[in-house]
């Protein structure tokens, strides 16, 4: 044998591998794992589309549109950009009780955060608290780098472009403005707040940010944007890191408050509201339009119609498709099969 | 003349004036400084290469990046890579090989001395001594030689891929020179042609003491050659190195491109095209965007001070489309692409079935860029002689006198097992102490007959013993070796002396044998040679008692036209065998001999001189002359020569005949052997309807039998409409087969039909410009085509011809040098390895040692690998068009600014990684049918041939299917998403969540859909397809991560984003959704097209599936089992006479002039009788018994003798 094995020195190893003969699974279409499939699929698809059709029809929404590009609507006025400081009020009424947690959102359309030049203008390091980027911003921050010679803290366009509206919301019972508890905390990512952003870490917050603007279109520097919690300031306010992430598609909402304490944790009962809306952002030179959006959710999050259609549809579509194939099958099937 | 070269030897000074090449070969391409910038200027002249660069420049300017310039440099890089390694590597071999032959020792004479030198340093005028069995070094001009009358002999097989001698002369004057001391001081001046490829052309003058000398090839020894019983020459070096006719010949090395790569290409270019639309499109919305809103959102997003204009904005957005975009044909389609042929190439060279155990050689893929065109081989031009013949010539059988003798080993070992195993080999040696051992004979009536005597059968060995123009060679006793002119010659010579006739010896005039262990000499009187006219040869000679006899063989046509009619009952019988040899395939002679009386002869032999001496018309003289005396002539049988196919030769040439390959044999052996070995590898058959002969010598001729062959052909083909499914004319695309179930037509396919059989001269003429279509259109309504006498330029030109009007893919297939050109001709070459000869491997793609390998190179390798890199191609282009056509929707909803939709690191690592693997392993191991299937079943072949697997066709459903995964991965999401939330309100419609759904849908479906398509689950896939997925959300995972984050703020932007998004169940809901809707139809359909337009292979697998291997499908499709049975129907039809000598004329004119004769025939005769009588010592010795050896000196004339003979001769023998 050993003798042998010299002789044929060249001769390739004989292995399952080199000799292709691994053994191996050659999965097969055929009828009886495809129809039954197609039919289990299409079932399945259509239970969860049912489920998912049903929850999204319990989901409340409302939609409060407060651009005032209509002459009729209150904030027609605040819609001129010289006007500042601008108040207006939208009126609405619940007919029914919206189920809490009630979630209150400010929705922009038209509204380009995806734009790729926009979404690059921002300083990572800066924004992770490097005190270094704060003297000297990244160039991808241009045109919002500096103002003169200082540079602007933060920098870019997405932070600069800042939406800065703010709202209070009111019930109306019996001709008295109840305020309505807007609770901001948490509205932001959990690694964005612990993570990603971070302040210098240098006490007070202020004196980090010795030497630096704050961005052209803000009315107040990053240290002092909210001025009820100190510890809501600079990078990691969760307005800004709410602003921050930026939307995917040029119509989007962001999460603005939660309704969560106090009498409209359980939700906010039938009536009449009024929404006090500090009017600065304008969006009009692009026709854009500013919402509020109001809205519960499920299991499985927002209001989303689609998705439960859509899994009816192919869901149908599967079971169809395997009445088809079942038709074929039986009129043109092997003849080696039967 | 335009151009001359003169040389003068032993002048070194003047030949430098000319500045002629030096012997130095150089095939290698780099050396180590100019490896780095040749090779990156070669990589560069790719066009892929260099639009991949300029992609990398673009990335680095940064209003255009959209990318990170690391996305493109890393494959780049890797690319660059590898090729440079590959290259180096091969360079690196060259180097080697060059060295080798560069650092070869020669002798050349320096100043009367004779001085070792490297080949690299032998010079233009130099003279060199060869010695025996040394290669020649340059293309020298015989000046001398050992032998008499400056005779050399040369084997060629290098150079022309003949094998057998050839005999070179000197001019005489040089001849006289003899000794170095003479020749160093030669210093005669040639003037001659300039260096050319032609192998058989020379002509030049030597000057030397004011006298003219004609120089011929006859006086030339080209680099290539060896030489053979010749123990010294001497040369004058005319061409050196690069300037030899053999490296002329062997022609640049053609960079050779498959199908599918060309196809490629043009996709590629396609492509390229429309991602240059879709970043015009592109470019334009954004041009609009930007007028239209962009100017207006001026406020959140101010326009670059140096951009500020839409226009100019949009230019720039097109650039930076063109860089997200271009991985619709990603760079690492071209490493796929070679990883997997690589990975082939390695099947190829592992398999086992295709290593010969004899030679101990293994199959090789020498080029890994031609795999899959492998399965794609639609004409297949063979040489004949080494490969599908082993170039062994054996005797087979015999007819002597009525009775036949002798098996036919190959047709019995096929069908008769058992009492194949009952017969033995016959043992020589305790008979004959003389024999060949090589020798193989199984019947041994036939070696009984001879030790009893019988007269017929001596005489019939007497007259092979003497009957031939071979020489002979004995260094020791008993050592003889045989030089013969032809091997058929060399085994009928080898088989006399077996059965105790050896041929020893001769002189001018004599032959020296020793007959039944007593030696004899005859007279040699006259060589009647052999031509091709004649087709026979015949001896006169004399025997020790003086009796004048003339032996003659000959093909059998005109040899039973000349004998004496007593003849005719013993006519008939041999007629029948030779019948019967000729079905075999065996190549057969007839032999017969006639008395002469010494009047006759005296008469004769004036004639003869008389014709011998004349002026005008001499051949023709001489004919006559020869015919006049071969009359009359008794006949004693006929031998059957064996030319030795390959191992399972006619099996290959019927199942690749029935995989719809032409087989077209291409060979310089003479018209007679190729029709021969046409029969009997069954190319050719009795069945065929008609075989047509084209061999006219003038343009007319072979026009007119064109013609009237194809007119011919095409009538009977109208005539018979019963064929059904007879090959329509033009033939290039072969009716698409019908669906698979009724195919028990498959046999027509290889019987019946026509054949074509072409000369080299008519060749030549159907070649030209105007005649090809009409040869062409005749060859391919041929079943068989065979052109014989061809040069190894008209095989390429026969080659380029079909692949010029064809459009089919041509594979080459040869062992010897005169294939090469062949072979680097046609798509595929092929060389048959483990013979002498290494040129024509060295110029293949892919060499084995059997021809019989070719059919598993073809039908599994080959088939495989054209599958698997259609499969591969298709799913190539489809996860890059769904991968990429994303971001072509996204840009109409982000302002078109070439935003994209995944995570930077997602697209660098999407093609290496997260989706590389998968389709790797597919495309090497996946298999449809298991490999004995695809050679049972030919016709799975067909699909690569009609290119049906991967075309423009096929391509635009995968990339259809990639763009509508695309609209489905981006809508999908973006309708869910958009006003999606979290459980606890967070909206899920932010960038990089939307990123990682997209990206995790993607790979999702992508994977599924390699899942889909591997037809073929090894471990490997399995541990592919999961490792992909699992490496997907590990690396994304990773990069996600916050320690990593930590590290580099600056770089990994998606911090928290594959935790936060793939924790949503919407996101999965999402996710599935979105795989539903791209893989449910795919799944419809192909169930569907399974089930109304199955494949054959989809129909193999299922049946695999449903019932055990080898029952089922109906007796038609084993038609193909019956292939070799088929042999057995082939007996008895017309007979061909094979006698198949050397392709010139033989030695005996050299021999009766004895220039060829060293020894002294004194010397001759004492050597010769000195051996037979130690032999017939051993004998007595061996013997007991008192042995009286008697031996008829000539039976014929000494009938009393024969009783005694016998009886004593059994005593002596049976002693032992």
């Amino acid at each position: 044998m050993v003798k042998q094995e010299k002789e044929f020195v060249n001769r390739p190893d004989n292995t399952a591998f080199t000799q292709q003969r691994l053994p191996a699974w050659q999965p097969m279409l055929s009828a009886g794992i495809i129809i039954p499939g197609f039919v289990l699929i299409g079932l399945a698809f259509i239970g969860i589309g049912v489920a998912l059709f049903v929850t999204s029809q319990s989901i409340q929404v409302l939609e409060v549109d407060y651009t005032g590009v209509e002459q009729s609507s209150p904030c027609f006025k605040c819609s001129d950009p010289d006007v500042k400081n601008c108040v207006c009020k939208m009126e609405f009424n619940i007919d029914s009780l919206f189920k809490g947690p009630v979630f209150f959102y400010y929705g922009l359309s038209n509204y380009f955060q995806n734009y790729r030049g926009y979404g690059v203008s921002k300083d990572p390091n800066q924004l992770s608290g490097d005190l270094d980027s704060f003297k000297v911003p990244s160039d991808s921050c241009a045109p919002y780098e500096y103002v003169g010679k200082t540079p602007i803290v933060p920098c870019g366009s997405v932070a600069n472009s800042m939406f800065n509206d703010s709202f209070k919301l009111y019930q109306i019972v019996s001709g008295a403005k109840i305020q309505v508890t807007l609770d901001g905390k948490g509205i932001a990512w959990w690694t964005d707040y612990n993570v990603k952003y971070r302040n210098p870490s240098v006490t007070p917050l202020k004196n980090a940010f010795n030497g630096t603007v704050k961005p052209t279109f803000w009315s107040k520097p990053a240290y002092e944007l909210d001025p009820t919690d100190p510890a809501n300031n600079g990078f990691i306010n969760q307005d800004f890191l709410v602003w921050m992430r930026r939307a995917a598609l040029p119509n989007f909402r962001k999460l603005y408050r939660r309704i969560t304490e106090g009498d409209y944790a359980k939700g906010l009962p039938a009536g009449n509201y009024s929404l006090e809306i500090a009017y600065n952002y304008p969006v009009l030179s692009f026709d854009g339009r500013k919402k509020v959006v109001l809205s519960n959710v499920s299991w499985m999050g927002g209001k989303n119609e689609f998705l439960g259609i859509a899994y009816l549809v192919i869901g149908s579509m599967c079971v169809v498709m395997s009445i088809v194939m079942l038709i074929v099958y039986a009129k043109f099937k092997f003849p080696e099969e039967e | 003349m335009l151009e001359e070269r003169r040389v003068r030897a032993n002048d070194r000074e003047y030949n430098e004036k000319f500045q002629y090449a030096s012997n130095c070969i150089m095939t290698s391409k780099y050396n180590i400084i100019t490896f780095l910038p040749v090779n990156l200027f070669e990589q560069f002249q790719e066009v892929a290469n260099t639009y991949f660069l300029f992609l990398l420049i673009l990335q680095l300017i940064p209003q255009i990046s959209s990318l990170s310039w690391f996305t493109t440099i890393v494959p780049l890089a890797l690319v660059l890579t590898i090729t440079a390694v590959k290259d180096a590597t091969d360079d690196y071999f060259r180097h080697k090989s060059d060295n080798q032959v560069n650092n070869r020792q020669s002798q050349v004479l320096i100043r009367g001395l004779l001085q070792n030198e490297k080949w690299m340093n032998v010079r233009v005028g130099d003279i060199i001594k060869l010695e025996n069995n040394q290669f020649v070094a340059a293309d020298l001009l015989l000046l001398s030689s050992s032998e008499p009358h400056g005779l050399c002999y040369i084997e060629t097989a290098e150079l022309d891929g003949e094998t057998n001698m050839k005999v070179r002369q000197s001019v005489s004057v040089t001849s006289e020179l003899g000794d170095q001391n003479n020749l160093s001081s030669f210093n005669g001046e040639v003037v001659c042609e300039p260096p050319n490829n032609k192998l058989d052309r020379f002509c030049g003058t030597l000057y030397w003491r004011d006298k003219k000398y004609t120089l011929t090839n006859q006086n030339m020894l080209l680099r290539g050659c060896v030489l053979r019983n010749t123990e010294a020459c001497y040369g004058l070096v005319i061409f050196a190195g690069p300037d030899t006719k053999l490296m002329q010949n062997s022609g640049r090395t053609k960079f050779k491109r498959t199908s599918i790569d060309r196809l490629m290409n043009t996709l590629v270019l396609w492509i390229f095209g429309f991602l240059v639309c879709m970043g015009v499109i592109l470019a334009i919305g954004n041009a609009v965007w930007e007028r239209e809103v962009g100017s207006l959102f001026q406020s959140y997003l101010p326009w670059d001070p140096p951009v500020d204009n839409f226009l100019f904005n949009a230019f720039l957005s097109f650039w930076s489309y063109v860089i997200i975009l271009n991985t619709v044909v990603p760079i690492s389609l071209y490493v796929s692409v070679e990883v997997i042929r690589l990975g082939h190439s390695y099947f190829i060279n592992w398999d086992q079935h295709m290593f010969c155990s004899q030679c101990n050689t293994a199959a090789e893929a020498r080029t890994t860029t031609l795999n899959e065109e492998l399965g794609q081989v639609e004409y297949i031009f063979s040489d004949k002689t080494g490969t599908l013949t082993q170039n062994i010539m054996s005797f087979n059988k015999c007819s002597i006198n009525g009775q036949t003798f002798g098996h036919f080993l190959f047709f019995l070992k096929k069908h008769y097992k058992r009492k194949f195993n009952s017969i033995k080999r016959l043992d020589f040696t305790p008979f004959n102490p003389l024999a060949d051992l090589d020798f193989c004979f199984y019947d041994d009536t036939l070696l009984e007959s001879v030790k009893v005597g019988d007269l017929h059968t001596q005489e019939f060995f007497r007259l092979l013993s003497l009957c031939h123009t071979v020489m002979s060679e004995e260094k020791s006793e008993g050592e003889l070796v045989y030089k013969a002119q032809s091997p058929d010659e060399g085994a009928l010579v080898t088989a006399a002396r077996n059965f105790g006739f050896v041929f020893r010896s001769r002189t001018p005039g004599t032959i020296s044998t020793t007959e039944m262990g007593r030696p004899a000499t005859y007279t040699l009187l006259a060589i009647l040679d052999f031509n091709n006219i004649r087709k026979r040869m015949s001896v006169i000679v004399r025997n020790a008692e003086g009796r004048i006899r003339l032996y003659c063989k000959g093909a059998d046509t005109v040899l039973l036209e000349r004998l004496h009619p007593c003849n005719q009952e013993l006519t008939n019988i041999t007629s029948d065998h030779l019948n019967e040899y000729a079905a075999d395939g065996l190549r057969t002679l007839a032999l017969a001999y006639r008395d002469l009386t010494e009047d006759e002869w005296e008469a004769w032999s004036e004639s003869h001189r008389c014709a011998d001496k004349a002026t005008d018309c001499r051949e023709d003289r001489l004919a006559a002359a020869y015919e006049q005396i071969e009359q009359d002539m008794m006949l004693l049988g006929a031998t059957a020569i064996e030319d030795k196919l390959q191992e399972g030769v006619p099996e290959t040439i019927a199942v690749l005949s029935l995989a719809n390959i032409k087989i077209w044999v291409l060979t310089g052996d003479k018209q007679e052997t190729a029709v021969n070995i046409g029969y009997s590898c069954k190319m050719l058959t009795d069945d065929m309807t008609e075989v047509f002969i084209i061999s006219g010598h003038t343009v007319q001729s072979v026009r007119q039998e064109l013609r009237s062959a194809y007119f011919t052909g095409n009538g009977l083909r109208e005539g018979d409409g019963t064929g059904g499914r007879a090959k329509q004319l033009p033939c290039p695309p072969p009716p698409p087969p019908p669906p698979p179930p009724p195919p028990s037509n498959l046999m027509d396919n290889i019987s019946g039909e026509f054949a074509l059989i072409i000369n080299g001269h008519s060749l030549a003429h159907a070649l030209e410009a105007d005649m090809e279509t009409e040869f062409l259109s005749t060859a391919c309504a041929c079943k068989a085509v065979i052109c014989c006498r061809v040069t190894p330029l008209q095989k390429a030109q026969v080659v380029e011809l079909i692949k010029k009007h064809k459009k089919a893919v041509t594979l080459a297939i040869g062992d010897g040098a005169n294939d090469v050109s062949m072979i680097k001709s046609a798509h595929i070459g092929v060389g048959i390895s483990g013979q002498e000869g290494i040129q024509a491997v060295l110029a293949s793609d892919y060499s084995f040692s059997q021809f019989r390998f070719l059919q598993r190179l073809l039908l599994v390798h080959g088939r495989w690998s054209y599958l698997r890199m259609c499969r591969f191609l298709c799913y190539f282009f489809y996860k890059n068009f769904a991968f990429t056509m994303v971001h072509f929707w996204f840009g109409f909803f982000c302002g078109f600014s070439a935003q994209t939709v995944y995570d930077q690191y997602f697209i660098t690592l999407y093609n290496i990684v997260y989706t590389s693997l998968p389709v790797l392993a597919m495309g090497i191991f996946d298999q449809d049918v298991p490999d004995h299937r695809s050679l049972e079943y030919p016709k799975l072949y067909e699909p690569g041939q009609l290119n049906l697997l991967f075309n423009k066709k096929e391509f635009f459903i995968c990339i259809a299917q990639g763009i509508y995964t695309s609209v489905v991965l981006f809508f999908v999401p973006y309708a869910v998403l958009s006003d999606a939330s979290q459980s606890n309100g967070v909206p899920l419609a932010d960038y990089q969540t939307f990123a990682v759904t997209t990206a995790t849908a993607l790979v999702i479906v992508v994977s599924v859909q390699i899942a889909l398509d591997t037809g073929f689950w090894t471990v490997i896939n399995h541990v592919c397809v999961w490792g992909s997925l699992g490496s997907y959300f590990t690396i994304m995972f990773a990069l996600h991560s916050q320690s990593l984050f930590r590290i580099f703020p600056n770089q990994f932007h998606f911090v928290g984003s594959a935790q936060s998004t793939l924790l949503q169940p919407v996101v999965w809901l999402t996710i599935a959704l979105a795989t539903a809707i791209c893989i449910v139809p795919v799944l419809a359909f192909r169930f569907l097209k399974l089930d109304l337009k199955p494949q054959l292979s989809d129909t193999l697998v299922r049946q695999k599936k449903r019932k055990p291997v080898g029952r089922s499908v109906g007796g038609a499709w084993r038609g193909t089992g019956s292939v070799s049975e088929g042999r057995l129907g082939a007996r008895g039809g017309s007979r061909r006479s094979g006698y198949a000598f050397a392709h010139q004329e033989g030695f005996g004119e050299l021999i009766t002039s004895g220039k060829n004769m060293r020894l002294s025939s004194m010397a001759l005769a004492s050597f010769a009788s000195r051996h037979s009588s130690g032999w017939i010592d051993t004998l007595c010795l061996q013997a007991h018994t008192e042995c009286v050896l008697c031996f008829s000196g000539d039976i014929l004339r000494n009938g009393e003798d024969v009783d005694c003979s016998k009886t004593h001769y059994e005593l002596g023998f049976n002693g032992e």
